[in-house]
């Protein structure tokens, strides 16, 4: 069940980012909605689908992309699985925590995205700080709301159930 | 830390996936070498892998060779062995031969001496006085010539330079009264001093009474008195007399003869004398 979420979010999110990428000046994306993905489902289910799901959404996102396959699946890797032991271990449930994890897994993932083509010589990177603390609040952002849409959405309906039942009586 | 504890299941995994993924990067990935680095990564850890076989197998093969070694190693120390001691004999058969050389050495050496240079001169006066027995030769100083050098003839010695001038020079010859030349008998190796008697003989003296001396003896010099070289012939003994145990006379007969005598051989080889007196002029 959590690797049938875990892979629809990543599709999701997938679909978001190549979808909204057409519409955005330059091409860019200021936000990594596949790197959001992977962070949600890390801090709700966990390490090991948290790098399972960073694998998978990883090497789908390079090989979509022209790069070096398995760069970005190692990043979202690591982020998802740190981010996974730090939901395990820590109580990350309000909006402020999670904005810190979202916005430093952002940071990480940037670090070794951008670490390992360096190292590899393979590309290079003019002043990479301000896009990745920009990429790094976006996600933050869409992350923390992302959680708060998830958790009002279910309660949403059982209060919308529940007055409606009031209002029949 | 328990938070990145990865002695957990999940923490094996972890590694797994990051490890297939380096696996995966490198085989896109070509070194500065242009080698795949992922065979290069692979071809390192197998080359240590092989280093490490290569290495053990030499330890191996290198205690085999050297257990094997050793007895061989008895065997050829033994055959050292002998061939340390044949070594030591002929060492010993060398220096034996090695001190015969030495003493060749010395025997040449006299032969050297005896291998005298010499400068041939030709007799152009004679003494006007019967009284000295002396001849004037066509050589001098100019020709190396000084004073107390041995003249010597192929039949045996004549005599010594005594007033060396530029182009000629003195000789007194060995039968003049003045000369006297030391001496051995060849036979019985007995010493003496031949003196001249101003005559055309040369008579033995100082000789012990104990030696054995006969008519025909060959008498050579020397070289005692350091002028003439050692082992010319004088001459030969031609009559003993005795008085008693002891010797009266014994005359000698001149190898030479001086009445005959045209062309001589200056010694110019330095002898003691000449070194004694270039010392004592200095």
């Amino acid at each position: 069940m959590k690797a049938a979420g875990a892979i629809l979010a990543v599709a999701v999110a997938l679909a978001l980012q190549t979808t909204l990428a057409r519409f955005l000046v330059r091409g860019s994306v200021a936000v990594d909605l596949v790197l959001v993905a992977v962070v949600y489902v890390a801090l709700s289910s966990g390490p090991v689908t948290g790098m399972l799901t960073g694998t998978f959404a990883g090497l789908i996102q390079d090989a979509l992309s022209s790069g070096v396959i398995g760069i970005g699946g190692l990043a979202k890797t690591i982020v998802g699985f740190l981010a996974g032991v730090i939901g395990t271990q820590f109580i990350v449930a309000q909006p402020l925590p999670r904005f810190v994890v979202f916005f430093s897994a952002t940071l990480l993932h940037a670090v070794i995205f951008m670490g390992l083509y360096i190292l590899l010589d393979m590309r290079q990177f003019d002043t990479p700080y301000a896009a990745a603390l920009g990429q790094a609040v976006g996600n933050a952002v869409v992350g923390v709301v992302a959680f708060q849409l998830v958790e009002l959405l279910p309660g949403a309906v059982e209060r919308r159930r529940a007055r409606s039942s009031r209002l029949r009586r | 830390m328990a938070i990145l504890d990865i002695r957990q299941r999940s923490g094996y995994l972890f590694l797994a996936v990051i490890l297939g993924h380096i696996i995966l990067i490198s085989a896109q990935v070509n070194s500065r070498s242009g080698v795949p680095m992922l065979e290069q990564v692979t071809f390192g850890i197998f080359s240590e892998v092989q280093r490490g076989m290569s290495t053990s197998f030499t330890s191996v093969r290198n205690v085999w060779s050297g257990y094997i070694g050793l007895r061989h190693v008895k065997q050829e120390n033994d055959d050292l062995k002998r061939q340390l001691a044949e070594s030591q004999v002929a060492l010993q058969a060398q220096r034996a031969l090695a001190d015969r050389a030495r003493g060749l050495e010395k025997l040449l050496e006299l032969r050297d001496r005896v291998t005298l240079q010499t400068t041939a001169a030709e007799i152009i006066g004679s003494s006007p006085s019967q009284e000295f027995r002396t001849v004037t030769i066509n050589k001098g100083t100019s020709d190396g010539l000084r004073q107390d050098m041995a003249i010597i003839s192929p039949a045996g010695i004549v005599g010594r330079v005594v007033v060396p001038s530029a182009r000629s020079a003195k000789v007194q010859l060995l039968i003049d009264r003045n000369a006297a030349a030391g001496a051995i008998v060849e036979r019985s190796r007995a010493q003496g001093v031949v003196v001249g008697i101003g005559e055309d003989r040369l008579r033995l003296e100082n000789v012990p009474e104990t030696a054995d001396l006969v008519a025909g003896d060959l008498v050579v010099s020397s070289g005692i008195e350091g002028i003439y070289p050692k082992g010319f012939v004088i001459g030969t003994i031609e009559g003993v007399e005795k008085s008693g145990p002891a010797y009266k006379r014994i005359t000698v007969k001149p190898a030479v003869d001086f009445s005959a005598l045209e062309e001589v051989l200056v010694v110019t080889t330095p002898t003691p004398a000449h070194e004694a007196g270039q010392g004592a002029s200095e």
